[in-house]
């Protein structure tokens, strides 16, 4: 008996401590309203544009070449997001805050969305200039075995029993995860070492020679990026107002 | 510590079921590789090491998922946890357990994988040791810390590959490259930059371990 009434309190008091004023919370929500979204939304128009009208086609690959604006920026985002979800695991392991857990489970679902929507545009550009869809070339190898362990993470998430068991052993996993990138770097590319000059030709073979494919490069990357950003902060809403709602719930009806 | 150890070396005297289970999984394992690659063809050489190893992985992640469960079947994990000790000695001890049963089964294994895959028996035996050993600690390191992390979930025993193989990739990578290179011919300084490799992981994941397996067993 006593256990149980324990258990119901506990995860009260954890959430009321590790809430931010709501005051600071509302205007920085406001900022990300007013700003973050248009910022985002019309520099995603300006990259649009520059990749399909005004970027010359680059001249050994074609028009195929374009994705590799996108396909830079998914990149960008998704190792932006996996290094997130390390810090702030390890940040929950030692702080104990549920926001460090939040912030560790928006950026990992939003890095494994980047990471696919890489591999796929990856693909797409390498059917037709490397003539297959997939080889085993390091980085794409070191990608998918990324891809597993965050997808990993996130099914670990969904198969815990109690959130704050699950959101602790994630933490281990992302902490774990980060330790394990130069491990898993090292391993492929020695591995499959042979031949690394197809990267070479990806970026300094064609070269970015025309100045406005620079120019396209920044934007699209400044564009994902923000966009990146602007989900990132409206799961972490989204989080928090879950977290308010499943307290008030437990305040209304505490035996459900 | 060393009680902790004994205790589990104990268990499994008496009982033998990790111990059994883990070699006939070996076993089986070969044997169903066998179909997929000639083991008579000149291939063999080739897919030989690949094949231990799958085998090693196969076993392992089932035998250390046993060595937690079982301490969850009548409790003891709790009576575990209130033995005045430091989290991360249970930790070790698990860990050193569970790498002295796999390389039990591995004495038994490997002689009768070099015996199926018609390999030349002391070159193997001394060539692939050095790689047995550093792996299988690694392997035991991760694997331990993962299966306290999959015993708290739903669905544990399919946890525990999800969550370990993919950490575990340069492991495999590093311990099947250097078996394979090894197993060629060539000498070990040829192979050291993979030892390396594996020495590095066996820290790095006995230290996580170490630290974060508290966090793996709490309430």
């Amino acid at each position: 008996m006593s256990l149980s009434a324990e258990k119901q309190t506990i995860p009260a008091s954890a959430t009321a401590a590790s809430h931010p004023p709501i005051g600071r919370v509302a205007r920085r929500d406001e900022l990300t309203d007013r700003i973050l979204a248009p910022a985002t939304i019309a520099l995603m128009l300006t990259a649009l544009y520059l990749v399909f009208v005004a970027v010359p086609s680059d001249a050994f690959q074609g028009p195929i070449q374009r994705i590799f604006y996108v396909h830079m920026a998914m990149w960008l985002a998704t190792f932006t997001a996996f290094g997130i979800v390390g810090v702030a695991s390890l940040l929950y392991l030692w702080k104990r805050a549920l926001r460090w857990d939040h912030l560790g489970r928006a950026s990992a679902e939003l890095g494994l969305v980047f990471c696919s929507l890489g591999l796929a545009t990856g693909s797409i550009w390498a059917r037709p200039i490397w003539g297959t869809w997939w080889t085993w070339d390091p980085r794409l190898t070191l990608t998918l075995v990324l891809w597993m362990i965050y997808a990993a993470y996130l099914l670990l998430r969904s198969m815990s029993t109690d959130p704050q068991q699950g959101a602790t052993l994630a933490a281990i996993l992302g902490v774990s995860g980060v330790v394990d990138l130069y491990l898993i770097n090292r391993a492929v590319y020695w591995w499959r070492g042979i031949h690394p000059a197809v990267i070479v030709t990806k970026k300094g073979g064609s070269g970015m020679t025309d100045p406005l494919m620079r120019v396209t490069l920044i934007v699209t990357l400044l564009a994902f990026f923000l966009l990146f950003l602007w989900l990132l902060r409206l799961r972490l809403r989204e989080a928090r107002l879950q977290e308010s709602v499943d307290e008030l719930r437990e305040q209304l009806a505490p035996s459900v | 510590m060393l009680a902790l150890i004994w205790k589990d070396l104990q268990i499994e005297l008496r009982t033998k079921e990790t111990l059994a289970s883990l070699l006939l999984l070996g076993l089986l394992t070969l044997l169903v590789l066998s179909f997929a690659f000639d083991p008579t063809s000149e291939m063999r050489e080739a897919a030989a090491p690949g094949v231990l190893w799958v085998s090693v992985i196969f076993a392992g992640t089932l035998g250390m998922n046993r060595s937690l469960l079982h301490e969850r079947e009548h409790d003891c994990l709790h009576g575990l946890l209130l033995a005045p000790l430091d989290r991360g000695t249970i930790y070790v001890a698990k860990t050193a357990g569970n790498f002295v049963f796999m390389l039990l089964a591995e004495v038994i294994v490997v002689p009768l994988f070099i015996f199926f895959f018609n390999l030349p028996l002391w070159l193997t035996v001394v060539r692939v040791t050095p790689v047995l050993l550093l792996g299988l600690l690694g392997f035991a390191a991760i694997g331990t810390l993962f299966a306290a992390v999959s015993l708290r979930t739903r669905a544990r025993e399919v946890m525990l590959p999800l969550l370990m193989l993919p950490l575990a990739s340069p492991l495999f990578i590093a311990a099947i490259q250097a078996s394979t290179q090894l197993m060629s011919g060539q000498p070990l300084g040829a192979v050291s930059h993979w030892l390396n490799l594996i020495a590095a992981f066996d820290v790095v994941f006995l230290v996580v371990g170490w630290l974060t397996f508290e966090y793996a067993v709490e309430e």
